[in-house]
């Protein structure tokens, strides 16, 4: 699989399809998309970057365990529901503001930031079962089963 | 939607705009507090002594808010929030009504005692590997199972529930465990996946899933449509969940093979969720299909009953002892739902909620006796009463409490039990619950007979990587607390059974319930069918 060719596209295509995770989640609010896509998407392309330079390089790239990533996308989601708390109103309400940009309306909602929350938990279990299957079996990581 | 700030929509006829007072948020902050101190511990994973503390912290602040939410309900009667705004019954309703409220606070009481208990039988490793983050998961599971007022719903926290006791029960990969883990992933996944397809049979037939809206509409529907069917595929699933007669071999195969204080919380509280699924659906929603399906109840509770006693009498290993305590226990609770008077049903609340707490505390008395005396096993296990008198107490208290002899708690749900049963004239179920008591008391006083008063020969070996001193806080706390509560509520019951009789009535007539959920004034405004 570690071929030249892999290794050369790998970077490209790795920033490319994050950039795409992102589009696809932000389109997600209106059109088909959202964080579950978004966030396999991207950890797929943290897979492609592991295949071409191993496991090491990825856990390197992301700084966090991918565990304590989706651990804050949780955090991210739970906490976008209860920001309802204060405006008198249920548990998860969408809650918009309504911000003006360069004369352009940008409505933004806790909706984004739960869906931004989904996107995390998904990139860090997916990348998390991911790099454990990438993992070459070593004495370090229990043998065979790796 | 995402439309502009100057598109005027009218709201009214999809939303609830009346405001909400803060008070009723205590309905989901439970679920919601234990979901956000799980991600924490996701996040802080490899500190692994901040994990404890912020755990132990989070049970305390979980056990203070189904404290409120209990207060609230026994104040102002059934108390209900809906998801994100939307008109029940497309929004997905949290309704705590008497019966969820107070198991919540029961099981949160015991997730407490079972967490601090935790803080010495979890190994820096198991913490590394992610206990404390499964054990809020599978809080947020067990408090919204109770709390949730809509059957999918329902489901869903099953599923949560499972997935976080997975992750405890392979806690250190032993082979064995991987062995019991196995079993009782492949049996509940079945039982799950039943739940799932009587939950879409309902919402074909009803068109709804929230719980008020099929007590108000199963009435109308009940000539036409095959409820009967769809109650006994609700009471099979559930069966199988509480691990009831004849799909409880799951049980005894897998709970004595994790950590003791995952076995205490499996004991304690997932065998129970399953009854109180079994009570919610069978005696709120669908009670005349129950009626008809009693007698096949009836016959499995009995046949639960008798086996979890004779198997208790069986064993050798002191966990798999109170594996069978618990099924015999379930068999109790199911007795009262075949039953299904108001009495019966509160006997079977009753019972729960002391079960428990006697079932994990048994399970944390076996732990600290093995840690003591070295050995799992009745024929290794000696001279505890010498070595720890006051132990020996409290493990007697529990002891008695399981065996349902006075002047314990667990005497009370059995009379009360005893009493409906003759009251119809089963005598056949008050014997097998005679019996079974008996039975039980017989297997507990051979434990106490050989594991605390026979003298130990020669120094008492040490269960490996165990090193807590005697009298350590954290195994004194939660067995003295749990100890306390059986012992208050066994000679001081009447606050209890006046509170389990109101949740039985309110479950008998679910009128206030369903008046939480729809407010008078919608019903009247035709908004609603």
């Amino acid at each position: 699989m570690n071929t030249l060719i892999l290794r050369t596209v790998a970077p490209v295509l790795t920033a490319l399809m994050l950039l795409f995770s992102i589009f696809v989640l932000l389109r997600g609010h209106n059109e088909p998309g959202g964080g579950f896509i978004g966030g396999l998407i991207a950890a797929s392309a943290l897979a492609i970057y592991g295949i071409a330079f191993g496991v090491a390089a990825v856990r390197r790239a992301i700084r966090f365990h991918p565990m304590a990533i989706a651990g804050a996308g949780l955090f991210i989601s739970t906490l976008s529901g209860l920001i309802s708390i204060f405006f008198g109103v249920p548990f998860m309400t969408g809650l918009w503001i309504y911000p003006v940009f360069f004369d352009v309306e940008v409505p933004l909602a806790t909706v984004i930031s739960f869906d931004l929350g989904v996107y995390l938990v998904v990139l860090g279990a997916i990348t998390s079962i991911a790099l454990a299957l990438e993992q070459e079996p070593g004495p370090e990581t229990g043998g065979e089963e790796g | 939607m995402a439309t502009p700030s100057t598109v005027p929509v009218d709201l009214s006829a999809a939303l609830v705009l009346a405001p909400v007072p803060l008070a009723d948020w205590l309905v989901v902050l439970p679920v919601a507090s234990m979901i956000a101190f799980g991600a924490l511990l996701m996040m802080v994973r490899k500190s692994v002594r901040l994990q404890g503390t912020i755990a132990i912290a989070g049970l305390a602040l979980l056990v203070l808010l189904d404290a409120g939410l209990l207060w609230r309900v026994m104040v102002h009667g059934p108390v209900t929030m809906v998801m994100g705004r939307w008109l029940p019954p497309f929004g997905i309703a949290f309704t705590a009504d008497l019966f969820g409220a107070v198991m919540a606070l029961v099981s949160a009481v015991v997730a407490l005692a079972a967490g601090i208990f935790a803080l010495t039988d979890i190994d820096a490793s198991g913490r590394r590997y992610g206990f404390f983050p499964f054990l809020m998961l599978l809080m947020a599971g067990v408090t919204g199972a109770f709390l949730t007022g809509d059957i999918f719903n329902l489901y869903v926290w099953f599923e949560v529930l499972l997935i976080a006791s997975f992750g405890l029960l392979i806690l250190g990969s032993e082979p064995e465990q991987i062995d019991g883990a196995l079993k009782y992933a492949i049996l509940n996944l079945i039982g799950t996946t039943l739940f799932l397809i009587a939950v879409g049979y309902l919402y074909a037939i009803f068109g709804t899933l929230n719980m008020a809206d099929i007590a108000r509409k199963a009435g109308t529907l009940r000539e036409t449509a095959p409820l009967t069917t769809l109650t006994a595929l609700f009471i099979f699933a559930f069966a199988m969940k509480a691990a009831a007669f004849p799909v409880n071999f799951w049980l005894p195969a897998s709970y004595h093979t994790p950590r003791i204080v995952v076995s205490a919380l499996f004991g304690g509280l997932l065998t129970k969720i399953g009854i109180y699924a079994l009570i919610r659906v069978t005696v709120m929603l669908l009670p005349v299909e129950r009626e008809e399906l009693s007698l096949m109840i009836a016959v499995s509770a009995a046949l639960t009953m008798l086996i979890g006693a004779l198997g208790a009498l069986a064993q050798n290993d002191i966990r798999k002892l109170v594996g069978y305590l618990v099924i015999a226990g379930i068999g109790n609770m199911m007795a009262g739902v075949a039953i299904g008077t108001p009495a019966a049903v509160s006997g079977a609340i009753l019972y729960a909620l002391n079960s428990v707490a006697t079932m994990t505390a048994l399970y944390l008395v076996a732990g600290e006796a093995a840690r003591l005396a070295g050995a799992w096993s009745l024929s290794g296990l000696g001279g505890l009463y010498r070595r720890a008198p006051w132990f020996s107490a409290a493990s007697f208290a529990f002891f008695l409490a399981a065996a349902g002899l006075p002047p314990l708690a667990g005497m009370w749900p059995k009379v009360v039990l005893l009493k409906a049963s003759l009251d119809i004239g089963a005598w056949w179920l008050a014997a097998s619950i005679l019996v079974s008591a008996f039975v039980i008391t017989l297997a507990l006083g051979r434990v106490f007979l050989l594991a605390y008063w026979r003298p130990l020969s020669g120094p008492a070996p040490k269960m490996p990587g165990e090193d807590a001193p005697a009298g350590d806080w954290r195994i004194v706390l939660p067995l003295g607390a749990l100890t306390f509560l059986v012992v208050l509520f066994g000679l001081l019951p009447e606050p209890l059974l006046d509170l389990t009789q109101r949740a039985a009535t309110n479950l008998a007539d679910p009128a206030a319930y369903i008046l939480s959920v729809f407010p008078q004034s919608a019903i009247e405004r035709g908004a609603l069918p």
